[in-house]
């Protein structure tokens, strides 16, 4: 039988194949119907237990991993930094150690800082799986965005991609990017020059273009993944105004018609409405951001599945 | 699944006219026991029990004049051994588009051994509504001294009593090169 992930930890997607990429999204697929069910329940992880640990804040991810969880029978435990130890002065490390002394089978991570569900992987006997480390990865919505655009295109290989925004502090960029390259398409950034990085390294060669405007980006796309305007990110001024912001990369109509006539609209949310889209454009036929989300219940369930569901086939 | 090359087969039980007899006989016995083919759902356990469903519900449809409904249960996310088996096995997905609900479901699949596949496809099925009567219809069945749990087919396509170390293949058109049934075992060297 074919094994379309073998892997315990998610952490980003820069460590995936293409064929893994691929298996976890036509696993996905398959657990689609599920949440259209009467009772949205299958037994596939009784008995397991995944805990939410996150450090930001977060509805849309947590809830879904909450869900996806749950849709699968595991345990699901939220641990949210306010009510966390950590405000009490215990070391990231610490919390962790304490957490995996209770047997978890899973532990969904999400921190301000790139790097810490790697360094949870390395000290943890539960899988790691990534939902959103400081500026690095975010993979599972690369992969949500991934089952979104195969659903409407039919596929990635050969599409063209423009990503527009915050790149420089994106995660959800940054993982898209190495998704989409992996998969064939051709990406488009462009952004302010302050938050698009001046070197993408071997990225180029891959598919990869840095655009000098929106518009350049835009025109003939099949996708337009528009980013959201990290403020808590920003400690120092990248633009001048949000009006400003607004005026010069905001998605809006006119900067939509550019893209080809079928192309779909994606953001991450929360959405900044009127800074980095439109209001009009938000809620057209063509933007799909709630098709994002109720994908990302069945691309979580595939995650946790694939990371819990037999037992660990990497050491 | 490396194994699978190794195995040899030691006799041919059925060939494909056999196994087109045996259908039609399951046909036959389901809509006779049902007193027709109204309010018949017939479900196959996927792999080889989709497209035996689906000769079945045809060969129903040829005499009765009416097409059962008919579904596809995958039962991965219900087996008692997700734990054990290692590897992540495939999920696909199941399809029982039409409500299950008063319906006679007649679970169909190749072989009956152990029974467990039963039971998952059982416990999926309930979690799909309350069918009024769920039935088993099996191309093979091994025999009784081989089940794990209190589960018997109802329709039998031909029984084949074995030993734990046989193995029975149903091959199809669909998924295989032949169309045959045959009794494999591992080479004893």
């Amino acid at each position: 039988m074919e094994k379309p992930f073998r892997r315990r930890d998610l952490l980003g997607i820069r460590d995936l194949t293409a064929e893994e990429i691929t298996g976890i999204l036509d696993t996905a697929e398959n657990f689609r119907e599920i949440s259209t069910r009467e009772v949205k329940k299958v037994p596939a992880l009784r008995g397991k237990t995944v805990i939410n640990l996150f450090f930001e804040s977060s509805t849309r991810t947590r809830t879904s991993f909450e869900l996806a969880a749950k849709r699968l029978s595991a345990d699901a435990v939220n641990i949210s930094v306010s009510s966390s130890s950590l405000s009490k002065g215990e070391t990231l490390l610490d919390t962790a150690l304490n957490l995996d002394a209770m047997a978890p089978d899973c532990i969904v991570v999400r921190h301000s800082s790139a790097g810490v569900p790697h360094q949870l992987a390395k000290v943890s006997k539960a899988a790691i799986i990534n939902a959103g480390d400081g500026a690095n990865e975010h993979p599972t919505q690369a992969l949500l965005d991934a089952m979104t655009i195969r659903e409407h295109k039919g596929k990635i290989e050969g599409l063209e991609v423009a990503i527009a925004g915050d790149i420089l502090h994106s995660r959800v960029a940054r993982s898209n990017i190495h998704l989409l390259t992996k998969l064939g398409a051709r990406v488009r950034v462009a952004g302010p020059g302050t938050l698009v990085p001046g070197d993408f390294g071997y990225l180029v060669e891959q598919g990869l273009t840095v655009c000098s405007n929106v518009e350049e980006a835009i025109e003939g796309a099949d996708v337009v993944m528009i980013l959201r305007i990290q403020r808590e990110r920003q400690d120092s001024a990248y633009f001048p105004t949000l009006r400003e912001y607004a005026i010069h990369y905001g998605l809006t109509n006119e900067r939509l018609d550019l893209a080809k006539k079928d192309a779909i609209v994606l953001h991450p949310g929360p959405m900044n409405r009127g800074i980095e889209i439109a209001s009009d454009v938000a809620d057209s036929s063509r933007s799909l951001i709630l098709d994002q989300v109720k994908y990302g219940v069945a691309v979580r369930m595939a995650v946790l599945y694939l990371s819990t569901g037999g037992s660990p086939t990497q050491n | 699944m490396a194994d699978e090359f190794h195995l040899v087969e030691k006799s041919r039980i059925m060939d494909s006219t056999a196994i087109n007899r045996g259908l039609r006989r399951l046909a036959t016995e389901i809509v006779e026991k049902n007193h027709g083919p109204e309010d018949l759902y017939i479900v196959g356990i996927r792999r080889r029990g989709v497209p035996l469903a689906e000769r079945i519900a045809d060969k129903i449809e040829k005499v009765e004049g009416k097409r059962p409904l008919i579904g596809i249960l995958d039962i991965t996310l219900y087996r008692d051994d997700l734990s054990t088996v290692g590897a992540n096995p495939v999920v696909n997905r199941t399809h029982l588009d039409d409500d299950i609900e008063g319906k006679i479901v007649v679970l169909v699949d190749d072989v009956l051994y152990t029974g467990r596949t039963i039971r998952a496809a059982m416990d999926q099925l309930m979690d799909f509504g309350r069918p009024k009567k769920v039935q088993l219809a099996v191309l093979i069945d091994r025999g009784r001294e081989h089940r794990e749990l209190p589960i018997q087919a109802d329709f039998i396509g031909k029984l084949v009593p074995t030993k734990q170390t046989e193995i029975i293949k149903v091959m199809l058109k669909e998924f295989d090169d032949v169309e045959a049934v045959g009794i494999f075992e591992r080479p004893t060297d």
